[in-house]
C-alpha cells in the first residue's frame, strides 16, 4: 500500500516536471501533434526531468555510501573533498585543455575528485579522529584548500565567471543533445545495488570487515571511485548541488535503518523527488523566469539539515 | 593448531610482543591473562592478522598465516575485539547474518539460516531477533556480537575480553557456551581474561602474559598457584578451596 502511494507521488511529481515551464505545454495538444510543443517537450522537458531523477538518485546514493565506508553519518561528497577537487580538475582543463572533448574533461575532473577523496580518507585516518563532527569539518577544510587553488587559478586567467556558471546547480540547460552522459551514471547504480551487502559490512568497520573475509581497502576503493565518477558526472552535467548526499540518507536512516539493501531503491527514489519538487519551485517562484535548483536546494536543505542536528535522538 | 616462533611487534619504540613461541593446543579453551599492557590483545589481533607482526611466523594448521586466503581464513578463524562498536542501525538478526558472509557472500542458505538460528538460540537472543541493535544495552550487545562470531562457524574463535559488560549470570552463561563449543563441536577458543576465578575455573590451559612475554604457560592447575600469581600481578593473591574449585583472593 505504501509502496502504491510512494510510487503515484513520484508519477505527480514527474508529470509536474514534464509541464511545468516558461512555456506552457498541454497532453492535449501534444497529443493533437502541435509540433512546436512536441519540440519542447522532446528537447527539453523531457531531458530535463529525466535528468532531475537520475542526479536526485545518484547524489543520495554517493552520500550513503560514503556514509558506509567513512561509518560516519555527516560525511558526503560535498563534505570530503569530492567536489572541490573535482571542480579543480574542471579548471586545469579549462587552462591546459581548452578545447577537449566532454568525456576527456569529465575523465580528468574524475582523475582528481578520486584522487581527492583517496586524500581525504588517508587524512581521517592519518588524523584518527575521535570525534564524529571532526571528521566533515576536516573535509570541509579540505575541500577548501582545493577550492581555493581552483577559484585562484580561474581568476588568474579570467575564468571565474566562467567556472561559476557552469557548476552553479541548474538544470534549464539540460537539453537532448548534451546531457546523455549523465546515463553512465546508471551502471554506477547498479554496481552499488550488487555490493549492497558489501558496504554494509564496511560501515560496521575495519576489524569486522576483515574478520569476515572481506577487503577492506578494496571495496573502500571501488566504492571511492563509484561516488568520484558519479558525483563529478552530475557535477559536469548539472553543477553542484548542496546538501542532498547528507539529508536524504539520513532522512531514510531515521526511519527505515542501515540494511543498504533494504534502503537503497528508496534513498534513491526520495533524492530523485526531493530535486523534482525543488526544480519545479525553482521554475515556478519567478515564473516565467527561474533561479537556479541549487538555490532552493540549499534554502530547503539546510533547514532539513538544522531539524535533523536538533532531533534529539543522534543520528 | 595455531604455533608462534619468535612472534615480536613493536609500537614506535615501544615492544608490545617480544619473541613469543608458543603451541596452541587445539580442541581446548585456552585462557590468556596478565595485567594491563602485557600485549594479550596484540598478540590476539596477529594470530588473527588484523595487525601485522614485525618478525616471527604464525602458523595455523601447519600452513603459514600470510599464505592463508582471506575468505579461507574467515572461514577457519574469527576474532572478536574488545569495544566493537559501531553506529549502523540494522537488526540482531542481520548482524548475526553477517556471520555467514564468508560462506554465502550475502545470498543466505537453509545451512546459513540454521546456524544463524543456532548461534541466536545458544545466545539467548531470540526475543530479540528485530531489536535495533543501537537500542541494545552493553550486555545485549555483546551477546549479538559473540552470535555473529559463532554464526561464523570458524575451528578457531579468538575473543579479546567477552565478559566485557556482561552480569554474572551472562557471565557464567557465556563461559558454559564456550565450554560447550569445545567440547560438543570441537571448536578450539582463546580469551583474553582479566577474571581469574573464570579462567581457573572453565579454562583447559591459561598462558600468562607479563611484558611482551610469555610470563608461563600450561595446564590450569599449573598457572593458578599463589607463587605464579602474585608474582605475575605484583600483589599477593591467596588461593582456596571451595567445593573442590580453586578460588583466587585479592581484595586485601
Amino acid at each position: 500500500m505504501k509502496k502504491i502511494v510512494w510510487a503515484l507521488i513520484l508519477i505527480v511529481l514527474i508529470w509536474g516536471s514534464l509541464f511545468a515551464g516558461a512555456s506552457p505545454i498541454s497532453l492535449k495538444q501534444l497529443v493533437n501533434g502541435n509540433s512546436q510543443q512536441q519540440l519542447i517537450f522532446l528537447t527539453t522537458r523531457i531531458p530535463r526531468t529525466i535528468s532531475l531523477i537520475i542526479a536526485g538518485a545518484t547524489l543520495s546514493i554517493c552520500g550513503l555510501i560514503m556514509q558506509h565506508l567513512t561509518q560516519n553519518k555527516f560525511v558526503s561528497p560535498g563534505s570530503a573533498g569530492t567536489t572541490d577537487s573535482a571542480r579543480l580538475g574542471i579548471v586545469i582543463v579549462m587552462l591546459f585543455f581548452p578545447n577537449a572533448p566532454l568525456l576527456f574533461r569529465s575523465f580528468i575532473a574524475f582523475l582528481f575528485a578520486f584522487m581527492g577523496t583517496i586524500l581525504f580518507i588517508y587524512l581521517i585516518n592519518f588524523l584518527a579522529a575521535k570525534n564524529k563532527l571532526m571528521i566533515p569539518l576536516i573535509g570541509v577544510m579540505f575541500g577548501n584548500i582545493f577550492g581555493s587553488i581552483a577559484t585562484f587559478f580561474a581568476y588568474q586567467f579570467n575564468l571565474i565567471q566562467n567556472m561559476t556558471s557552469w557548476l552553479q546547480g541548474n538544470f534549464s540547460t539540460v537539453m537532448k543533445g548534451n546531457y546523455e552522459l549523465i546515463y553512465l551514471t546508471l551502471p554506477l547504480l547498479l554496481i552499488t545495488y550488487l555490493l549492497a551487502y558489501q558496504f554494509t559490512i564496511v560501515g560496521m568497520g575495519e576489524d569486522i570487515t576483515k574478520n569476515l573475509g572481506l577487503n577492506y581497502q578494496f571495496i573502500q576503493l571501488i566504492g571511492l571511485a563509484i561516488v568520484a565518477l558519479a558525483n563529478t558526472l552530475i557535477l559536469i552535467m548539472v553543477g553542484n548541488i548542496p546538501f542532498l548526499g547528507i539529508i536524504i540518507p539520513n532522512l531514510i536512516s531515521i526511519h527505515y535503518r542501515d540494511y543498504i539493501k533494504n534502503t537503497l531503491l528508496l534513498t534513491a527514489t526520495t533524492g530523485s523527488a526531493f530535486l523534482l519538487i525543488c526544480d519545479i519551485i525553482a521554475r515556478s517562484i519567478i515564473a516565467p523566469y527561474e533561479v537556479p535548483v541549487s538555490v532552493v536546494v540549499g534554502i530547503l536543505g539546510s533547514l532539513i539539515f538544522l531539524s535533523l542536528l536538533l532531533r534529539k535522538e543522534p543520528l | 593448531m595455531i604455533k608462534l616462533t619468535d612472534l615480536s611487534k613493536k609500537y614506535g619504540v615501544k615492544k608490545v610482543v617480544s619473541k613469543v613461541n608458543l603451541s596452541l593446543t587445539t580442541n581446548k579453551l585456552t585462557a590468556i591473562i596478565g595485567p594491563n599492557g602485557a600485549g594479550k590483545s596484540t598478540l590476539l589481533a596477529m594470530i588473527s592478522r588484523l595487525v601485522p607482526s614485525d618478525t616471527g611466523e604464525i602458523f595455523l594448521d601447519h600452513q603459514s598465516l600470510k599464505t592463508w586466503k582471506q575468505n579461507s581464513l574467515a572461514k577457519k578463524l574469527s576474532l572478536l575485539k574488545q569495544a566493537s562498536s559501531f553506529e549502523l542501525k540494522i537488526t540482531v538478526k542481520e548482524l548475526v547474518e553477517f556471520g555467514r558472509f564468508p560462506y554465502s557472500k550475502g545470498h543466505l542458505t537453509e545451512v546459513d539460516h540454521q546456524k544463524v538460528n543456532q548461534a541466536l538460540a545458544i545466545l539467548g537472543l531470540k526475543d530479540l531477533v528485530n531489536e535495533d541493535i543501537s537500542t541494545l544495552s552493553g550486555g545485549q550487545l555483546q551477546r549479538a556480537y559473540i552470535a555473529l562470531v559463532l554464526a561464523q562457524d570458524t575451528d578457531y574463535i579468538l575473543l579479546d575480553e567477552p565478559l566485557n559488560n556482561l552480569d554474572m549470570k551472562y557471565e557464567v552463561q557465556i563461559m558454559k557456551t564456550l565450554r560447550y563449543l569445545v567440547k560438543e563441536l570441537g571448536k578450539t577458543i582463546i580469551i583474553v581474561i582479566h577474571d581469574l576465578n573464570f579462567a581457573a575455573s572453565y579454562a583447559d590451559e591459561i598462558i600468562a602474559m607479563k611484558n611482551g612475554k610469555i610470563f608461563k604457560s600450561g595446564l590450569t592447575n599449573k598457572i593458578i598457584d599463589e607463587k605464579v600469581l602474585s608474582k605475575l600481578y605484583e600483589i599477593p593473591i591467596q588461593i582456596q578451596n571451595i567445593s573442590g574449585k580453586p578460588f583466587c583472593l585479592y581484595f586485601n
